[in-house]
């Protein structure tokens, strides 16, 4: 079953066009990598269905709810707000920079939309926070507060934070761009591990290796368009796309 | 002396409750003119840009001047001079307030702000929980000079009639045919400045917690 489709979405800042017509699927348990030069328009697609940026045209659906469609004068129409917020809850977000709250200690990052946006008791949401720092290696930072810790140790956090709202997939735009070689390990291990749990993920990332480790599809993007989208075989291996070819042969060097 | 020094303590009174009430009004009013002055309604980010230019732009004694006389000329009565004073400071500082405010949450980084969107907070919850908090931190050393300047400004209000600390001062020297009596307000107006700047360290030390 597909949770996000998304149809030939276009979207626009001021006169430079960074999507040109998207359209995938997502489907339950499925980790999907896009990658792709900087620019492509990757993370604005992942911001796009995060409904952190709105769309210009097209039609994001949602764990089979329509998030916004386009009318027939080409306008993005987009859903009431409380639909909003209820699909909102069903897709976790994973920041390149972290963003976690620096006055909230580590375990209030992770309670706060527990208790104020699900309505969890304090200790209901205190117990899912040691759960989930436990399965991140976290537990004793529970007290601490996040300029305490290190950039992986604080995007394993964010992670967890993510995954208190227990949403149905999980985004992660570049979530190790921001950290050494060293700590960006701690990361890709993480992600792998939900991987396993048959956790749907999308994941916007230059880390080419883990890509193809990690993912049932790879989307290859540029310029706002999707170049080549198929298994990491596919793309990495088998491609004979000039432009696929092209940015991976950058890589390898 | 000592009739002296109760006078002066009378005079502290008043200076004391200008300072506080003029606080309670402008801080909370200091928001509500940032957030205007921050709304994407163009009407309303420029008309409380225009307050903030003239109540910065003008002398705070002239401004007073004005809140006491002017309804007098328009209305034929006016507030009573101690209420005028307090309007007069509430308004003046929170235009400096608004300012600070709106420095404070601007430097918020946007990220923080689209995490707490995408968690599924209500505006006015990563408002009040995330955005304010980290805020109050951030402006205090700005706050702690305007809050001085306050303490020192409240002299002013002697210029419509109100026998607040410097005026008392001032006609005790006028009596004696002495100066002391000005240089023992300005002892007076050291010592509430430290329990000032003291209570802003505190402050600063508390929420020192994060970084």
């Amino acid at each position: 079953m597909a949770i996000i489709e998304v149809g030939n979405i276009r979207k626009s800042f001021s006169s430079l066009e960074v999507l040109k017509g998207i359209s995938f699927s997502l489907n339950e348990g499925e980790v999907l990598s896009i990658i792709g030069p900087s620019g492509s328009g990757k993370s604005t697609l992942l911001r796009c269905i995060t409904n952190l940026e709105q769309i210009d045209s097209g039609s994001i659906i949602i764990g089979g709810k329509t998030m916004v469609s386009t009318n027939s004068s080409n306008q993005a129409i987009y859903a009431d707000k409380h639909t909003l917020a209820t699909i909102g809850l069903k897709v976790g977000l994973v920041f390149q920079n972290f963003n976690l709250f620096p006055h909230f200690s580590v375990e209030r990052n992770i309670t706060e939309a527990l208790v104020h946006v699900l309505r969890l008791s304090k200790s209901e949401a205190q117990e899912q926070a040691i759960e989930l720092l436990q399965k991140m290696g976290l537990e004793d930072k529970i007290k601490a507060y996040p300029y305490q810790l290190s950039g992986g140790q604080q995007q394993r956090v964010s992670i967890a934070r993510a995954l208190a709202l227990r949403p149905d997939v999980l985004c992660f735009d570049e979530p190790t761009s921001a950290l050494d070689p060293e700590l960006t390990g701690e990361i890709l291990a993480v992600i792998k591990e939900l991987a396993q749990e048959k956790m749907t993920m999308m994941v916007v990332t230059h880390e080419m290796a883990f890509a193809r480790d990690i993912s049932n599809r790879v989307i290859f993007m540029d310029q706002g368009v999707i170049v080549e989208e198929g298994t990491p075989e596919d793309v990495f291996v088998k491609t004979t796309n000039r432009r696929t070819k092209k940015f991976l042969n950058r890589f390898n060097q | 002396m000592k009739d002296l020094l109760l006078l002066m303590v009378q005079g502290t009174y008043t200076t004391l409750r200008i300072f506080f009430l003029t606080l309670i009004f402008s801080l909370p009013l200091g928001l509500v003119v940032a957030k205007g002055r921050m709304s994407k309604n163009k009407i309303l980010s420029e008309a409380v840009n225009i307050y903030i230019m003239i109540m910065r732009g003008t002398p705070l004694i002239l401004q007073l001047i004005f809140v006491y006389f002017a309804p007098y000329y328009i209305f034929g009565a006016s507030a009573d001079r101690f209420t005028a004073v307090i309007i007069a400071y509430s308004i003046n500082y929170a235009a400096y307030y608004a300012e600070i405010y709106r420095g404070g949450i601007q430097s918020i980084p946007e990220g923080q702000l689209e995490a707490a969107k995408v968690l599924g907070f209500t505006k006015w919850h990563t408002f009040t929980h995330i955005t304010m908090p980290q805020v109050v931190k951030r402006i205090m050393p700005a706050m702690g000079n305007e809050v001085i300047t306050l303490v020192k400004d409240t002299a002013l209000a002697q210029t419509i009639g109100v026998a607040e600390l410097f005026r008392v001062a001032q006609n005790a020297a006028a009596r004696e045919f002495s100066t002391l009596p000005i240089f023992v307000a300005g002892v007076f107006y050291f010592v509430m400045n430290a329990v000032v700047s003291k209570s802003f360290e505190v402050i600063e030390h508390k929420l020192d917690y994060y970084r």
